[in-house]
């Protein structure tokens, strides 16, 4: 079989301020025709500068050893000493790509049809309404409905996975034989992203495109890839067809990294554990958080109504019990822990947070409140004030509502937080960019748990973290909640990571409670389609595994 | 738990994180040439505004000495290098007293501006609602009027027009100051919207911090970082403004303040006389200030963006490999610098555009 991009010791450098830094060291790999290579790695392991390079996308700042040979028309050609001119020619012929977020990769002020025709008409002499036909032709082929018509439409009337569609045909009307898939599903939704792992797959199969394709989530990888390379820290540590690599891992990394990724139904020995050791009187206590048909409307513009986030959602969190909320973006879960903290106003119903009744609350009666309420938000990025040191951010809490004088003040309980978080001391000297998203995230935690919570408010705390560090920040968790016995919400998207944590899992879509119920009994035994749909779109680790439960998802769709 | 050495990354000293020397470091190429041409040039400026006393042979509004009167209109000689105007001053002593007036409409106009202008801005973003809309409106109708025309009129209503040194002065430096407000106010409010949606600041609130803790611990010190470069860019306009003042005769009489501006109005009929010194000179000083400053705010601006910023190129695939989270409590040492050597969108801080080492 031929090889359609062969790369030999790649090396790849960046000046950056503070001197070079190494992205690629010495990476080999090979795509044959036809076969899906799929590139896992965490962030920073250079699988995406491996990637930009077989397209000749690097930045200025980049300095290449090595060879990225790519099968063309005219025989092969080492991408990295391509001129300008000619890495134009190849690209959209030979090599396409795939991006991460397809709201950004689609011009919103033209066509989706001449956003297509556009790259037909760079490469070959064909009339506009040529090119129009095969825009069409490429659109049916992807599986957009209707193409005649939706060829003139532009992005912002498809939806997120729709347009992850308009951009995979993008990729494929120029019949280019490799496309660079650049976490293409990160940015959806999982019942979305199942869908696109489906029409990727007919790419291979009926197109008989290679793909690269490249990815953090193992699941995707069970689901699509025929051989796996994994890389670390810029290089790769092992390359093997799929079902080797996840039977028998070889390399250590391998064996941690699939390890740390979380199955569902790993929580619910741990959750029948715990309710075994309440009292039976547990559940007579007072709930902390009640809602009784909430209902949350957005303001709208100009006397338009409102988008309605929450509509008719009931539920209610006792104390020491966490509650897991899930559902896709736009389900509204968000807006619900935000409305628990006091940040989004009520519009209609009741939610009773600690006593108060949120519907029409003043902010100065809740203030006393707030010392009873933890939150933990979802970007470790920007959850803290870049000025502060972590000692002076976890701090906070405790100068604001009057237990210390000053943060210097402070130290001595904040060196306890840090040290219940497993942070050093020595790190509430540093400032927020001097550590990684997991270490943030667990200084988060501190924060949150500064003045003892009954009540700790999780919005996808551990979605922004590779999987190895979310099982750190996960396990650190339920350790803080068996240690402090604060009841928590714990929004997250993704069932697997509910699972874990939670004592009860809720099923939100669009604005309502679909599924209520212990871990066994929502994933267990979904009664809801919606839940059933969302359990069997979970890619699992495992690809013999993951066919059965592509098929039954299939069964599951047609069924529809 | 994380066992794992610490590699130290060096602290740069204080001195070395100054907005102006950071930028001076981090430089290379023709970057590096512009702003050491803008901060010689501005050294020059304000050196001669400090010495003007000891620099120049005569007061700025001496008209005679030990051997009488100077004469009006002289050719460059040995006892006025650069001449005498039409008024009969010392050409070169008007212009080395001008440095001196110039710097102060500067310091004063630009301080008053900054402060209210981000005042108003913190608070106007912050809070919103109506009055945030007339603010936002009024620095629209302002921005509408040209800023000259604008400051005449500040400058008749202050002083009636003319008056003495620090009148003349205050006047020049509160009509610049009316033009200026408006862009702090922008930039400040622009920057508070965004920061306003920051998860620190929401973590803030919902840990019940008040509204002017969380306005002037959290965000102001973030909102800031773009001053730096707006101060200098109104620096220069600013010189150019009080000279426009002073050209059409609203600016400081010339026995109170050497003004440029006012010089220049005055040579208006040498030029065509063949009278070249009255005012070549004090338009080049205009000129070479002016410079000086903008060369400096467009350096900055370029290094603020690390798209548009310079770099060495680096050796063929040298470098160390940073490394990745998976190592347990995650990554501590990037790369050479750090974390923060790795362009991590974290890359400012409160001194000024774009501190990272």
């Amino acid at each position: 079989m031929t090889n359609v991009v062969s790369i030999e010791n790649l090396g790849v450098s960046f000046a950056t301020d503070a001197g070079a830094v190494k992205a690629v060291d010495d990476v080999t790999l090979s795509v044959a025709a036809g076969e899906v290579l799929a590139i896992v790695g965490e962030s920073g392991s250079g699988k995406t500068v491996t990637a930009k390079t077989i397209l000749g996308l690097l930045p200025e700042t980049a300095t290449t050893s090595g060879a990225v040979l790519l099968s063309t028309a005219d025989g092969e050609r080492n991408v990295i000493t391509l001129s300008k001119r000619d890495l134009r020619a190849v690209r959209g012929t030979d090599v396409a790509m795939v991006f991460q977020e397809p709201s950004t990769a689609l011009n919103p002020v033209f066509t989706v049809g001449w956003q297509i025709a556009e790259g037909l008409r760079a490469h070959t002499k064909i009339s506009r309404s040529a090119a129009k036909k095969r825009a069409i032709d490429v659109l049916r082929r992807v599986g957009i409905p209707d193409p005649e018509k939706r060829v003139d439409y532009y992005p912002h009337q498809f939806s997120g996975g729709q347009k992850q569609r308009v951009v995979i045909a993008m990729a494929l009307v120029l019949d280019a034989k490799l496309i660079v898939a650049d976490e293409p599903t990160t940015a959806l939704d999982v019942t979305v992203q199942a869908e696109i792992l489906d029409l990727l797959r007919r790419c291979r199969d009926e197109f008989g495109a290679a793909i690269v394709l490249i990815t953090h989530n193992m699941g995707v990888v069970a689901d699509l890839a025929d051989r796996v390379a994994v890389m670390y820290q810029g290089e790769v540590v092992e390359q093997a067809d799929a079902h080797t690599l996840f039977s028998s891992p070889q390399a250590d990394y391998t064996k941690a990294l699939l390890a740390a990724v979380p199955h569902v139904g790993q929580g619910t020995v741990h959750a029948a554990a715990r309710a075994e050791g309440r009292t039976a009187d547990w559940s007579a206590n007072a709930p902390v958080v009640v809602a009784r048909d909430l209902r949350i409307q957005y303001p709208g513009r100009f006397g338009r109504p409102g988008f309605v986030a929450v509509d008719g959602v009931s539920f209610e969190i006792r104390a020491g019990e966490v509650l897991g909320l899930v559902g896709e973006s736009g389900s509204g879960k968000t807006t619900i822990g935000r409305a628990i903290a006091g940040l989004t106003p009520v519009t209609g119903g009741s939610l009773e947070v600690l006593g108060h009744e949120m519907l029409g609350i003043r902010e100065r009666s809740f203030k006393p409140t707030r010392s009873q309420i933890g939150f933990v938000f979802q970007d470790p990025a920007s959850s803290f004030n870049p000025l502060l040191t972590i000692a002076d951010c976890v701090a906070e809490p405790l100068v604001i509502h009057g237990r210390a004088a000053s943060p210097a003040d402070a130290r001595a309980r904040v060196d306890e937080l840090l040290e219940a978080v497993q942070l050093p001391r020595a790190y509430g000297d540093r400032y927020p960019h001097e550590l990684s998203g997991g270490q943030r995230q667990r200084a988060s935690l501190a924060r949150a748990l500064a003045l003892e919570p009954s009540l700790l408010v999780a919005d996808e705390p551990t979605s922004a973290l590779d999987v190895s560090v979310q099982a750190r920040v996960l396990d650190l968790f339920a350790e803080l909640q068996r240690e402090f016995g604060f009841a928590a919400l714990f929004i997250s998207h993704d069932l697997a990571v509910v699972d874990i944590l939670a004592d009860r899992i809720a099923v939100l879509y669009h604005g309502r409670l679909v599924e209520e119920g212990t871990g066994a009994e929502v994933l267990g035994a979904p009664q809801d389609p919606y839940t059933q749909r969302l359990l069997a779109s979970l890619p699992v680790p495992d690809p013999a595994e993951q066919a059965r439960r592509r098929d039954a998802l299939h069964r599951l769709r047609t069924a529809d | 738990m994380t066992t794992a050495t610490l590699r130290p990354v060096a602290k740069p000293s204080l001195w070395q994180r100054l907005p102006v020397v950071h930028q001076l470091r981090q430089s290379v190429g023709v970057q590096r040439g512009m702003l050491v041409a803008g901060l010689v040039l501005m050294a020059i400026f304000i050196l001669t505004a400090v010495f003007a006393p000891l620099l120049a042979p005569f007061r700025f509004n001496q008209l005679r000495d030990a051997s009488g009167t100077f004469g009006s209109q002289q050719p460059p000689s040995a006892a006025h290098p650069l001449g005498t105007t039409v008024g009969g001053y010392d050409v070169l002593s008007r212009v080395i007293w001008g440095a001196q007036t110039a710097i102060l409409v500067i310091v004063v106009a630009v301080l008053l501006s900054i402060f209210i202008g981000v005042l108003l801005g913190l608070v106007s973003g912050y809070f919103g609602g109506w009055p945030d809309r007339v603010l936002v409106v009024v620095c629209d109708a302002i921005y509408a009027f040209p800023s000259l025309l604008l400051a005449i009129v500040m400058s008749i209503v202050i002083s009636g027009g003319k008056s003495d040194l620090a009148g003349g002065i205050l006047a020049a430096a509160i009509s610049i100051t009316v033009v200026y407000i408006p862009q702090y106010f922008r930039v400040i409010r622009a920057e508070t919207v965004r920061i306003k949606a920051e998860a620190y600041v929401e973590s803030a609130k919902v840990l019940g911090a008040s509204s002017p803790r969380i306005m002037f611990r959290h965000v102001l010190r973030n909102a800031t970082r773009t001053l730096p470069l707006i101060v200098t860019l109104n620096s220069s306009e600013a010189i150019l403004t009080l000279a426009g003042l002073g050209f059409i005769g609203f600016g400081i009489e010339p026995s109170s303040a050497a003004e440029w501006g006012y010089d220049l109005n005055k040579s208006i009929s040498d030029v065509t006389s063949g009278i070249w010194w009255t005012a070549l000179f004090p338009g080049v000083a205009i000129v070479l200030a002016v410079l000086g400053i903008t060369l400096v705010g467009e350096s900055l601006n370029d290094l603020a963006d690390p798209r548009l910023r310079g770099r060495r190129a680096v050796a063929k695939a040298s470098g160390e490999v940073a490394e990745t989270s998976v190592v347990p409590g995650g990554t501590l040492d990037g790369g050479p610098g750090g974390i923060r050597g790795l362009e991590d969108g974290e890359s400012f801080d409160e001194h000024g555009i774009e501190v990272r080492s």
